[in-house]
């Protein structure tokens, strides 16, 4: 298990930031390349913003993974947890011993306007991007601002999502921005798609992160020493259309995620230790608290301005910079968030300022795709 | 360090441009030119599409018919499009907004005539059929008051 310095990574192509995560992830675990006997790969930009058609392909052969079980797994934003999935999958049932699933994107070789293109590409294209230009941000302003007529919340509460982020980002090396902000600098940033400022939303990064995932009786039989289990699994969707959505307050794809994990799982939420929630844009982290169950509908500015979901709160939350400031490889940030996840309950390697206390030793991942299009909720424990 | 100082080779360009099929749902761009917006409604179940749909996803009928929208909408929420991807780099900023129709259904268009510090959740607009000047054919939201045409 790996995950690599983020950021603008022009030195190296996808094959070549893949490997970064592969090699590490390996001789963490004591493994070699041919003892993995699948690969889920999770990247959705091949093709547009990256020039492989085929990364799963590409990347195995260059990691020397040829030969094992392949797949390439497409869910937007959330593509590295469904990789996840897919490699768990293949191992709960009985078809690998050892699976693996990769995380890589590469954001950074193609100009910041094709990427919102492309990524505006990505929700309904025939209804809602063709004749109307939304972009990422686009459809996330939108949720910011019902969420904000309905609640009250304004555009400094989004902002103060943006200065925790950057506050843990400043205390993890591999984090793409590490520079601490105030709320002013939010508020003062450009405007991308009112009332999301530069500073409310995550930045396009280059990055890779590695999970490898193995049977109950493979892990004892390698000797692993500090192993972390997956307790559950929890996934759903949401309309491709945003106008097809009941409201634009939660987002139904993380609501029902979460509910099927913490059944799976057996857990309340006031159980988790901490989490890694998907802060794409500042509003989304606040929609998290609230739709993964940590604090009631409409509490989420009161549950983050109490200092709630910082260290030393009721569940730290994005301790190592969020996908805000850590950054936002698409297809890497579910491995990257697994990743996080299995280090803090470790409860090694992370820095000492940004390590969680743990009492229950439990985690949870929330990955939401695109805007609340696809989602995938996963529940470690150690 | 400075990614453009990074060595690296141009990949070979390509354009691409799909053609879209529209014949299940001609009778709603035929209907955008004559001013009139079309949803589709399942012969079965009753249920109402927009975006229009030629088959159902409630009752997996494909017996549908087409019946034409009231314009009156209340609008849900909005956002102001600052910074364009490359096919709207030409145009000005724009406003998106959602709003909702009393059929029932939403649409999410385009919201001009109005001042943007005018806009506002729960404000009422006018849903119109727009052919452009290049004979693209679309829809928008404008103020109440504006005559149509
Ligand atoms: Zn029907």
């Amino acid at each position: 298990m790996d995950s690599r310095r983020k950021g603008i990574r022009n030195d190296v192509n996808v094959s070549e930031l893949a490997f970064e995560a592969v090699k590490p992830a390996l001789e963490d675990a004591g493994l070699t390349a041919k003892e993995i006997g699948f690969v889920a790969l999770g990247s959705a930009g091949a093709g547009a913003w990256y020039e492989e058609l085929l990364p799963a392909v590409v990347t195995s052969e260059y990691c020397g993974l040829t030969g094992a079980g392949l797949v390439r797994c497409e869910a937007a934003c959330a593509s590295g947890s469904a990789a996840f999935f897919a490699a768990y999958s293949a191992v709960a049932c009985g078809q690998a011993e050892i699976a693996m699933a990769l995380g890589v994107e590469k954001m950074r070789e193609i100009d910041t306007q094709t990427a919102m293109e492309w990524i505006g590409r990505a929700g309904y294209y025939l209804w809602e991007f063709h004749n109307f230009g939304l972009t990422f941000p686009a459809y996330y302003a939108l949720y910011a601002n019902a969420y904000m007529a309905r609640y009250g919340a304004t555009e400094e509460d989004l902002a103060l999502v943006g200065v925790k982020n950057h506050k843990y980002a400043a205390m993890n090396p591999v984090a793409h921005l590490q520079n601490r902000i105030t709320v002013d600098d939010v508020l003062s940033s450009m405007v991308i798609a009112s009332p999301l400022k530069l500073y409310d939303c995550s930045p396009m990064t280059d990055g890779s992160a590695c999970v490898i995932v193995g049977s109950e009786e493979k892990v004892r039989e390698l000797k692993i020493d500090a192993p972390v289990w997956v307790a559950a699994i929890g996934y759903s969707s949401g309309t491709a259309n945003l106008s097809k959505r009941a409201d634009f307050l939660s987002l139904d794809a993380s609501v029902l995620a979460s509910q099927r994990a913490y059944k799976a799982a057996g857990l309340q939420p006031e159980q988790l230790d901490f989490a890694e929630v998907h802060d794409c844009f500042t509003i989304a982290e606040i929609l998290a608290y609230e739709d993964l169950g940590f604090c009631g509908k409409g509490e989420g500015v009161k549950f983050l301005r109490e200092g709630q979901t910082e260290i030393g709160g009721r569940i730290p939350v994005n301790v190592d910079g969020g996908l805000k400031a850590k950054g936002h490889p698409i297809g890497a940030t579910g491995c990257s968030m697994i990743y996080e996840l299995t280090k803090q309950l470790r409860e090694e390697a992370v820095e000492k300022s940004r390590q969680v206390p743990l009492k229950n030793y439990v985690g949870l991942a929330h990955n939401v795709g695109g805007t609340g299009h696809y989602c995938y909720v996963t529940i470690l424990r150690r | 360090m400075s990614s453009a100082s990074m060595p690296a080779i141009k990949s070979k360009p390509v354009t691409v441009s799909q053609d879209i099929p529209v014949s299940k749902t001609l009778r709603f761009w035929e209907g955008l030119k004559e001013g009139k917006i079309y949803a589709t409604k399942c012969c079965q179940c009753g249920s109402l599409y927009f975006p229009p749909a030629a088959d159902c996803a409630n009752c997996l009928s494909t017996k549908v018919e087409w019946v034409e929208l009231s314009s009156e909408a209340e609008i849900e929420t909005f956002t102001h499009i600052v910074v364009r991807p490359t096919s709207f780099s030409q145009r000005k900023p724009y406003t998106v907004a959602i709003g909702k129709l009393k059929e029932g259904v939403k649409v999410l268009a385009w919201l001009t005539g109005f001042k943007l510090s005018q806009v506002k959740v729960g404000m009422k607009a006018k849903l119109v059929a727009k052919v452009s000047s290049d004979a693209e054919l679309s829809y928008e939201f404008v103020p109440l008051d504006k005559s149509e045409g």
